[in-house]
């Protein structure tokens, strides 16, 4: 007989009630009829995620701190070693609660489709057949996305806090199917969101097979998937560790897949742009934000032992990242790849501030590499999900028009959507008094501390080529004169509105007043062994 | 709470003129609002000037609160004499600016008002600049003062605003975040000493190696050495110039680019003393450099904007030479030079502004003998021009020679090249003069109006005070000295000893 497994259900909480209501939007889908399925699976996942959102923050106020850490930590392995509920892991909890919450305003949004919501009406049908336009006129829409955006949610939020590598593996799938389904139903250009779905579903599970490969050598090395023991076994290691060394290689490139850095990004682009809108913010901001955190528990719990192994090649990663990422940028004519290469720079300048592997000052609360990504993850998916919002308010008869050469002269046609964007251009491109400034403030200082100058000088080299074509967008909205018929903004809807609005006052916030946040970042510990 | 009043009014004045019912139909009512905000502002900033204890020195009007502790950031001000002065040039420059671009051509006219809101910004931005004494705060602003001058240039100025603009912004973005790059390593090494802080007055007694020292200097000096802007990465500055309006000329040579001197007194030399000495010489040679190269190229201009962004270069690096050469005088002098610098510039490019828009070029070229028929206007760039060659009497003169006399007890013969940049200012000067204003009237000048009401009064107070300083830079001075004396203590220099001193003695026998 199996002995059933000790949870303690309480701190768990949080995941139960995702994935709780992830089942139930099944179920609703299954039992209610068409005519009143997308309001009530809008209402419910919206009661979900609130109701999660109120679980965490409940629970991020009982973790306590172990007894042995040397550094400031908070919270315990739970679920049987299988996941930590600590600090930072409650906190992107919480964050990518608010970034699904975000999306959900995008993902409801049916103002744009005369009515309909922004996915494809019937997914089956052949891009431009007959029956597609039987389900335009049915006005057949895709309620499964709700289930579907929470079962990928509750993926990301054990990603992020997996203390076992088959249950991170596991989290991984769980996380990445719905995403694939999900790119593939964009309502206009079907063809190239369906090639986008095919993209990154093989080289997804392409990626999740280096992942798989690596825990199978890490077990081959210490006898265990558990972090919490490799890292016992690494630590007290004599020799050099040939397969140690390719285990963390393996694991990496599935990690770095996922947060797409260079050479592992060339998804990045092509999914960003032929997904869905909505789709595209919400991979954007919360995939990156669990697999960042994944990235570094894995490499600073299990293999926090071999730090000046791994630390080096992630210099590297970290700079090719960045200047690829922006210079790529440069050369970009549409809305939506741009971003895709911007957030393959951001996900470069986070690297900085994760391979400085700086653990801070024993027992005391400074900026450590953990925070300073924390507080970088939360501003750039929220920056990064208004942007997105505002990418799908741009429109012509046609849908989103995302090549660039339509967006000369917004600035004229609509002043404040234009200078919301703008408002995204200049915190991505980090320029003081937006969020994005303090957060590579953070990346940086962490990056110096830890001992690495070198990389934060690059970083900020390569911040200036960014911020070259966050500018030109800005050059583009305000300084061009329109061409021909110009933009069309149509007019947002209230959900849109409040969503670009909440976007655009924490960008602004967190720039002046970075404080409070700053705070609760640093006091969110190390990750617990 | 004098300092953020001071910095705050302009700011919400930009406010208020951007988002005034109907300001967009109605550019009269936003030009009267924007000029009553700098005439408060100015007021205050007099009021200010009138508190400050010159005898005292050090830092007056101090506030320092909390602002991000979980950095160590404060939101810290305060006025020394040095910074006094700036402000002062900053309040008087802009309802000067904002009375001389009462008839500026806009590319777009509808959007007059932005036009406005954002010269508020930036005077707003650049007080902070001059009053903050937390680095994290004065990095900021200083990044901050970016945003309006990139659209006042690249929205509102002329032809190739929108390359000039990106220009602007990229070069001074680079030097901005290299900048960044060293405030994070003193982040890292304040925390490493225990308490993390950005104050000016915990960053003076810093302990830092010196291999560290030099690199953080460096990432510092960059910056300043692009905004000021030295030889060679003055670049952006000549298209920023020929690019933008004469107002938004006026306020990014005379107001955004005194930023760059400024930050190298308050945070180069005094945070890394050790570094400044290291490095003098280099600088020196480099200022030096861009005196010469400066003027050379100004001759050789034909664009009259182009000419007066060249001539600043050239100023610059007097500016830059009488910083490091680490002497009470040359110290002062250039504290001085930056304020007339600013006057004589704002004359010069005003009054240019006037002519150009008269003619709808800005070629030297196609002007000649326009003194017949505006003799004011050209009375008035006489004046301006003397003053940037540094006629004796005029303000500009007193300081170069701080700067020159300064200099010459440190290095002979850096002070004997510079000197030479005098002599090519009266020909980029005086040529410039003899082709516009004399010989006889060019065809198709006829229509040239002479200086109305409004643009006189607007050039009238900055003409005044460069006759007023140019016999009377006490007063000035006496505010500057105090200041500038510790600074040179905290480099560690000495005023140089003259090896024949007069004693008192034999000078009492003189009379």
């Amino acid at each position: 007989m199996i002995p059933a497994a000790q949870l303690d259900y309480w701190v768990l909480s949080p995941l139960f009630v995702v994935a709780g209501f992830a089942v139930l939007g099944l179920i609703l889908e299954a039992a209610l009829g068409r005519r009143y399925r997308f309001v009530v699976q809008t209402i419910a996942t919206a009661i979900g995620l609130v109701a999660a959102l109120v679980v965490s923050v409940l629970v991020y106020g009982d973790l306590r701190t172990p007894e042995e850490a040397g550094h400031v930590a908070r919270g315990a392995v739970e679920a049987e070693g299988a996941v930590t509920v600590d600090g930072p892991g409650v906190i992107t909890w919480i964050m990518l609660l608010v970034f699904a919450l975000l999306s959900l305003g995008l993902f409801a949004e049916r103002r744009f489709e005369a009515g309909m919501s922004p996915f494809t009406g019937r997914a089956a049908d052949i891009p431009g057949s007959d029956e597609e336009s039987q389900a335009v006129q049915h006005r057949l829409e895709h309620t499964e996305v709700f289930p579907l955006m929470l079962f990928a949610l509750s993926g990301m939020m054990l990603f992020a806090t997996a203390n076992d590598l088959i249950t991170m593996f596991v989290a991984l799938e769980v996380l990445s199917l719905p995403l694939y389904v999900l790119c593939a139903l964009s309502r206009r250009r079907r063809l190239i969101s369906q090639e986008a779905a095919m993209k990154y579903f093989l080289l997804g599970a392409f990626s999740s097979v280096f992942f798989l490969y690596g825990a199978a050598l890490a077990y081959g090395y210490s006898g265990s998937l558990n972090l919490t023991i490799i890292d016992e076994a690494v630590s007290a290691r004599a020799d050099s560790g040939g397969l140690l060394l390719v285990a963390m290689a393996m694991i990496a490139v599935g990690l770095l897949f996922k947060i797409g850095a260079v050479p592992f990004h060339a998804w990045t682009p092509d999914v960003y742009q032929g997904a869905p809108t909505p789709v595209t913010g919400f991979m954007a901001a919360a995939t990156k934000a669990a697999a960042f955190i994944a990235l570094m528990r894995v490499f600073f719990v299990a293999f926090g032992g071999a730090s000046w192994d791994w630390r080096p090649t992630f210099w590297v990663v970290a700079v090719i990242t960045m200047v690829f990422g922006s210079v790529v940028a440069i050369a970009q004519t549409d809305v939506k790849r741009m971003l895709a290469y911007s957030s393959i720079a951001h996900a470069g300048f986070l690297l900085v501030g994760f391979s400085a592997a700086y653990v801070g000052i024993a027992n005391e609360a400074v900026l450590t590499s953990v925070s300073s990504v924390l507080f970088y993850l939360v501003v750039y998916g929220v920056a990064t999900i208004g942007a997105f919002a505002v990418v799908s308010v741009v429109r012509d008869s046609a849908g989103e028009t995302t090549h660039l050469a339509k967006w000369t002269g917004l600035g004229q046609r609509s002043p404040w959507l234009a200078g919301t964007f703008a408002l995204f251009m200049l915190s991505f491109a980090g320029i003081p008094l937006t969020a994005g400034f303090i957060g590579k403030w953070g990346v940086f200082a962490a990056a110096w501390a830890g001992g690495t100058w070198p990389l934060v000088v690059i970083g900020v080299l390569a911040s200036a080529l960014a911020a070259y074509f966050y500018v030109r967008v800005i050059v583009l909205m305000f300084f061009t004169e329109p061409v021909g018929d110009g933009p069309t903004v149509a007019a947002p809807g209230v959900l849109t509105t409040v969503v670009i609005a909440l976007a655009a006052i924490v960008t602004v916030v967190l720039g002046v007043l970075p404080g409070p946040l700053l705070d609760i970042v640093q006091h969110a510990g190390a990750f617990v062994r | 709470m004098m300092l953020t009043v001071l910095a705050v009014t302009p700011i919400i004045g930009a406010l208020l003129v951007a988002c005034w019912p109907g300001a967009s139909g109605n550019p009269r009512l936003v030009k009267v609002l924007a000029l009553a905000v700098s005439l408060i502002t100015l007021v205050l900033a007099i009021v200010v000037a009138a508190q400050f204890d010159a005898a005292e020195g050090g830092y007056q009007f101090v506030e320092q609160r909390e602002w991000i502790p979980a950095i160590g950031a404060h939101y810290a001000l305060g006025l020394n004499g040095i910074g006094l002065t700036l402000v002062m040039l900053t309040t008087i420059l802009s309802p000067i600016v904002i009375l001389a671009a009462w008839g500026d051509r806009l590319p777009n006219p509808a959007r007059t008002h932005t036009y406005f809101a954002w010269m508020l910004a930036l005077e707003g931005l650049a007080i902070g600049v001059f009053a903050a004494t937390d680095v994290f705060l004065f990095y900021l602003l200083f990044e901050a003062t970016l945003v309006p001058l990139y659209f006042l240039i690249g929205a509102h100025g002329g032809v190739g605003r929108s390359y000039a603009a990106v220009k602007f912004l990229i070069y001074n973005l680079v030097g901005g975040l290299l900048m960044l790059a060293s405030i994070v390593g003193l982040y890292a090494l304040t925390t490493r000493a225990g308490e993390s802080s950005f104050l000016h007055s915990e960053l003076i007694g810093l302990d830092i190696s010196a291999g560290t020292e030099k690199l953080l200097f460096l990432g510092f000096f960059i910056a300043f050495a692009v905004k000021a802007p030295m030889w060679p990465l003055h670049t952006w500055l000549p298209d920023a110039a020929a690019s933008s309006t004469p107002s938004t000329a006026v306020l990014m040579v005379s107001i955004v680019d005194k930023i760059g001197t400024f930050a190298m007194i308050r945070w180069c030399l005094e945070i890394f003393p050790g570094a400044s000495q290291w490095a003098s010489p280099v600088v020196m040679v480099l200022a030096v450099i861009s005196i010469l190269y400066g003027a050379l190229l100004a001759i050789g201009q034909d664009d009259i904007r182009r000419l007066i962004a060249f001539t600043s270069v050239s100023h610059f690096g007097f500016i830059v030479l009488g910083i490091f050469a680490f002497t009470t005088l040359s110290t002062s002098g250039a504290t001085l030079y930056m304020f007339n610098h600013g006057l004589s510039t704002a004359v010069l490019f005003l009054v240019t502004g006037m002519l150009i828009a008269r003619r709808g070029s800005a070629s030297i070229s196609e002007f000649g003998g326009v003194q017949k028929i505006a003799p004011v206007l050209a009375g008035i760039l006489l004046i301006g021009g003397l003053s940037s060659l540094s006629l004796p009497g005029l303000a500009p003169f007193i300081s170069e020679f701080m700067v020159l006399a300064g200099t010459f007890t440190v290095s002979i013969p850096l002070a004997v090249i510079a000197a030479f940049g005098i002599i090519l200012a009266a020909v980029y000067i005086l040529l410039m003069y003899k082709r516009t204003m004399t010989g006889p009237l060019r065809p198709g000048l006829d229509g040239i109006r002479e200086l109305d009401g409004r643009e006189f009064t607007a050039l009238a107070p900055a003409v005044v005070l460069i006759i007023a300083l140019g016999f009377v830079p006490g007063p000035l001075l006496s505010v500057i000295n105090p200041s500038v004396e510790p600074v040179i203590a905290q480099v560690g220099a000495e005023d140089p000893v003259p090896p024949h001193p007069v004693d008192a003695a034999s000078e009492g026998a003189h009379e």
